[in-house]
């Protein structure tokens, strides 16, 4: 049977437009230097790196983790670097994960990261392909005909996206490493700001972000650092196919399933009760309702009268993304992985002035491609 | 570093299947190139997608051109209802691990594993550069071949191997793939004959490089109870371990592979006789050191292996490569997983008892997989 596996260590980089400050071998040793710390180990005691990333095209380079093995400490150890798209900052912490749960490894260094100051990543999800609809307006234009979907279908009114928009962010003002910190937002300068892909205005939109994050991960008999361990509760991951007639795009079933396996093994059966928090991949504003329902935080059309009700709020009784989310920093790559360590932050106590007081259980969310790949943890502060 | 783990659960290799290697597929693009090989590895043993509870796959977008080829890859097996799945941008070989590192927790019983590399479409020489370093190696442009031959001077600079020994691992190989169906490049000729040949980059010749490759394989993986009642004669996997060494060519001695012998000593390879090796030595200069480091050289060193025409390796028991390796054919990120498949035939069809696969990735062989193979798991 699987062994248990903590997270030890989390360190992220500040979230920025552009890091020019540092190369893509700095910005990753940054994150990973600042996990060591905080498990109060060195590149030495690590058994394995596992790396992941989205599309090499969004920093023009091919199969970038042989060039980083030397600065991630990886040289003579066993090294993966993991693509799911999108969610793959959260495969990327479930496959390092694993190799704790199969005790294989004592202690893994997991690193996500994303340069998007390199290259455009529009541009890079924009490439004709023969026989396939072209992705012109990059993922805001692919998502935006499903949250019309959702609105239709649910009856939810306008204001909903603009609420989320608005809470997210003034989360972020709370998160020291957040790439937005926007004192004045509110609902009137949200919207005010440019129509992008309707009924997607701009400060809806996630930005596009540098950065980094690394979590140390170790078995029981390995764990260290000042601060408590982040248990592993269960850890899930889901693909569906992109097309097929009667695919359910707005709530997929690849999420329905996910949650359910990962909450059997948390003995998870209402999320909403039993979690004291969630950190949820929301790049655009309305995929907080969309995903409260399809992760079963309420019964489905419900989502957006949860959102409108301030229970997701830091204050609510179920805080979604106190971090800022990845409406607030968005470095793709890594925009999973700090679902998963801002979850484990969380339950360690150690997220500062974006604290939910007295979180013990928290989910941590990745999706990727079109709303198709799913990877999800649940960490508690008590060991399972 | 941790001490060396034990296989805590026995999982073997139980179905293999790859498409015909071709030098260009244009007729299928990649998801068409995969549907028959999936169809086959679950064909082979009876078993349809609802019997794996598990899928993971190996390839890269810059071989495609554009982002997420994996994604549509995907629709080659059918992922409904969702599965779990899960990929890596690197050769198969490494998705077969972590597939395998999920059978070890007991949740699973069995797994797919697939990979695919479509060359064709784009120039690999110019898209490989694009692997190396962006900041110092990368704007240079240096394409594999020329890294190979760095690598291959530093063998003849070093006394360890000569051009004939080149030549001799290269008529071992495609004479080898005669045999192989599945081949690419498959041919009868003297290592004379081959040394009449053209530098392309000296001190390689055209014989010394693999071919440019379009193709695809599959694996099976199953646990246990399952393995057995779904082969015959399974495969098991007793070790496997890989290793990474750093990038940076001018930073590494190109005449030994550290990683292979460290992961070879953590798969185990030298805890029994080997009577098979599917090596994935792209280049005919790369196997002496690969068989060197996996300690399965004979003793007149590295580049001698092959010189003797026949089996390269400590005595008359060991066959290197009888699929034709790399060298009939090398699909990108595929070619590693197809080393595992090629091994695993050959313990299912009883011509061997313990065989070692390996894996490699990036220049000069930075990165590397070794996976035992034995047809007997100690107490199971």
């Amino acid at each position: 049977m699987a062994d248990r596996c903590a997270v030890i260590g989390v360190g992220q980089t500040h979230l920025r437009a552009k890091r020019e400050d540092v190369s893509i071998p700095g910005l990753v040793r940054e994150a990973a230097l600042r996990a060591l710390a905080d498990a109060e180990l060195t590149f030495a005691d690590i058994d394995a790196v596992v790396i992941g990333k989205a599309p090499d095209m969004f920093e023009g380079v091919m199969m970038p983790e042989l060039s980083l093995a030397a600065a991630l400490g990886a040289v003579s150890k066993p090294m993966m670097r993991v693509h799911t798209a999108g969610s793959v900052g959260g495969s990327t912490a479930l496959v390092a994960a694993h190799l704790i749960a199969s005790g294989i490894h004592r202690r893994v260094l997991t690193v996500a990261y994303e340069k998007q100051s390199d290259s455009d990543a529009m541009w890079a999800l924009s490439v004709p392909q023969p026989f396939a609809a072209p992705l012109l307006a990059g993922a805001g234009g692919y998502f935006a005909p499903h949250i019309r979907a959702y609105m239709r279908r649910s009856g939810a009114p306008d204001h909903i996206g603009r609420m989320v928009a608005v809470k997210d962010r003034r989360n972020a003002l709370k998160n020291p490493y957040a790439h937005l910190h926007l004192e004045d937002i509110d609902m009137k300068m949200v919207e005010e700001s440019i129509m992008l892909w309707d009924p997607l205005r701009y400060l809806e939109a996630c930005p596009s972000s540098d950065g980094a994050a690394a979590m140390v991960l170790a078995a029981e008999d390995a764990v260290s650092g000042a601060y408590p361990p982040a248990w592993v509760h269960g850890m899930a991951m889901r693909s569906e196919p992109t097309m097929f007639a009667g695919r359910d795009q707005v709530n997929p079933q690849a999420g329905r399933d996910c949650a359910a396996d990962v909450y059997r093994q948390a003995g998870i059966t209402d999320p909403r009760a039993d979690l004291d928090m969630a950190e949820v991949y929301v790049p655009f504003s309305w995929y907080e309702p969309m995903w409260l329902e399809n992760l079963g935080f309420c019964p489905e059309g419900e989502g957006w009268k949860l959102t409108e009700s301030g229970a997701t709020a830091l204050d609510g009784d179920i805080p979604w993304n106190a971090s800022g989310g990845v409406l607030s920093s968005n470095p793709i790559g890594a925009s999973g992985m700090l679902r998963f360590l801002e979850a484990a932050m969380q339950v360690r106590g150690q997220a500062g002035e974006h604290q939910v007081e007295g979180a013990r259980r928290a989910l941590g969310h990745a999706y990727g491609g079109g709303s198709q790949f799913f990877a999800m943890w649940v960490v508690g502060s008590d060991k399972p | 570093m941790s001490p060396a783990p034990r296989a805590r659960r026995p999982v073997a290799v139980v179905s293999f299947a790859q498409a015909h290697n071709v030098r260009r597929e244009d007729e299928r693009n990649e998801v068409e190139m995969l549907m028959p090989v999936v169809a086959e590895v679950f064909a082979n043993i009876g078993i349809t997608k609802d019997d794996v509870g598990f899928i993971c796959s190996g390839s890269t977008d810059y071989l495609v051109g554009g982002p997420f080829s994996f994604v549509t890859a995907l629709d080659a097996v059918g992922v409904w209802p969702p599965r779990p799945e899960s990929h890596v941008e690197m050769d198969g070989a490494w998705a077969l691990y972590e597939a395998w590192v999920l059978l070890q927790e007991g949740e699973v019983d069995a797994a797919l594993v697939y990979s695919f590399g479509r060359s064709s479409p784009g120039n690999l020489a110019e898209v490989m550069a694009l692997q190396l370093d962006p900041y110092t190696l990368a704007p240079l442009w240096p394409d594999p071949v020329s890294l190979a031959a760095l690598q291959a001077r530093a063998l003849i600079d070093a006394g360890k191997a000569t051009e004939a020994d080149f030549a001799s691992v290269a008529a071992r190989n495609r004479k080898a793939a005669l045999s192989n169906p599945k081949a690419q490049v498959a041919h009868d000729r003297s290592v004379e004959e081959l040394l009449g040949e053209e530098y392309v980059v000296a001190p390689l010749r055209r014989h010394a490089l693999p071919p440019i490759t379009d193709g695809a394989a599959a694996v099976v993986l199953a646990a246990g109870d399952t393995a057995r009642r779904w082969c015959e004669r399974p495969a098991w996997i007793t070790g496997i371990d890989h290793r990474i060494e750093t990038h940076a060519p001018g930073a590494r001695d190109l005449t030994v592979s550290p990683s292979i012998a460290l992961a070879a000593e953590r798969a185990g390879v030298g805890d029994g006789p080997v009577d098979l090796a599917e090596v994935h030595a792209p280049f005919a200069s790369q196997e002496g050191i690969v068989l060197e480091a996996l300690g399965l050289a004979g003793a007149g060193g590295a580049g001698g292996n092959g010189g003797n025409g026949g089996n390269g390796g400590n005595g008359a028991g060991l066959s290197v490569n009888p699929s034709g390796g790399a060298l009939a054919a090398n699909p990108m990120m595929t070619a590693g997983l197809t080393r595992i498949g090629e091994a695993a035939t050959r313990i299912w069809s009883g011509d061997a008892n313990r065989a070692v696969a390996h894996a490699t990735s990036g220049p000069c062989l930075q990165q590397n997989l070794v996976c035992v193979l034995d047809a007997a798991w100690e107490g199971a």
